[in-house]
């Protein structure tokens, strides 16, 4: 469920990147690197998951499933933090800087 | 228990690798080239350390973003050793046994579908030098 809450999570962000690019004003690139990066490795985790439980795999426990899904929320919001914090701190749009400098007349 | 760690080991081999590279490349190769369209405009084409980047985002956003699910199953603790599993040695074991198997295809897999990035990145920029109408 953790694996296909960040799949969902990056296919999104790469359709939102594509469709802003050239320009990334946004920066949402970000995004997509996290999300595909984490999206990768939790596929080779679950790959080893499958090796062991087989077909149980694909059955898990409701609890089990809600709280996977819980953290994949959790791990989706700590992305976007991250992104915004980069997006806030490189300030592309130069929005930030508009707000600490006011220009003199 | 620790399988991110490998991911993140191979970042920080990567970044250091991207940032020599980056020092020492020197001027990018210029084309002309149809970017959007009819007209013909001049482009540089990307060097290396910036197709190595992305796999250090890859890498990095990955780790951090695993590393966050260690803490959420109390795998990884914000006092020393950090590490849970390092407080015995049956755990220790257990650990780099899950780092040599899982941690291992975690940065293989990673670095496997960077350079499917690269074959499609570098076939897409043969097809757009291709595509460029004849100039005589």
């Amino acid at each position: 469920m953790t694996l296909l809450t960040t799949v969902f999570a990056a296919v999104i962000c790469t359709v939102i990147w594509y469709r802003g690019a050239p320009k990334s004003e946004m920066k949402v690139g970000v995004l997509c690197w996290m999300y595909w990066g984490a999206s990768l490795m939790w596929l080779a985790d679950a790959i080893f998951e499958y090796a062991k439980l087989h077909a149980e795999y694909f059955t898990p426990a409701p609890a089990d499933m809600l709280n996977d899904f819980y953290l994949g929320l959790s791990v989706v919001a700590l992305g976007l933090v991250i992104w915004l914090i980069i997006l806030l701190v490189k300030d592309p749009k130069g929005v930030v800087k508009a707000a600490l400098f006011r220009r003199k007349n | 228990m620790a399988c991110f760690l490998v991911p993140a080991a191979e970042a920080v081999v990567t970044t250091i690798a991207a940032k020599a590279m980056k020092s020492k490349e020197a001027n990018p190769e210029t084309v002309k080239i149809q970017l959007d369209g009819a007209e013909l405009v001049e482009a540089e084409k990307i060097p290396f350390s910036r197709k190595l980047s992305w796999l250090n985002k890859l890498l990095w956003g990955g780790s951090v973003l695993l590393a966050f699910e260690h803490v959420w199953h109390g795998e990884v603790a914000p006092w020393f050793p950090f590490l849970t599993a390092a407080s015995n040695s049956a755990d220790v074991a257990e650990m780099l046994h899950e780092m040599s198997t899982v941690g291992i295809t975690m940065a293989v897999l990673v670095t496997a579908v960077w350079a499917g990035m690269l074959a499609v990145s570098s076939m897409i920029e043969k097809r757009a030098k291709k595509a460029l109408p004849d100039e005589s």
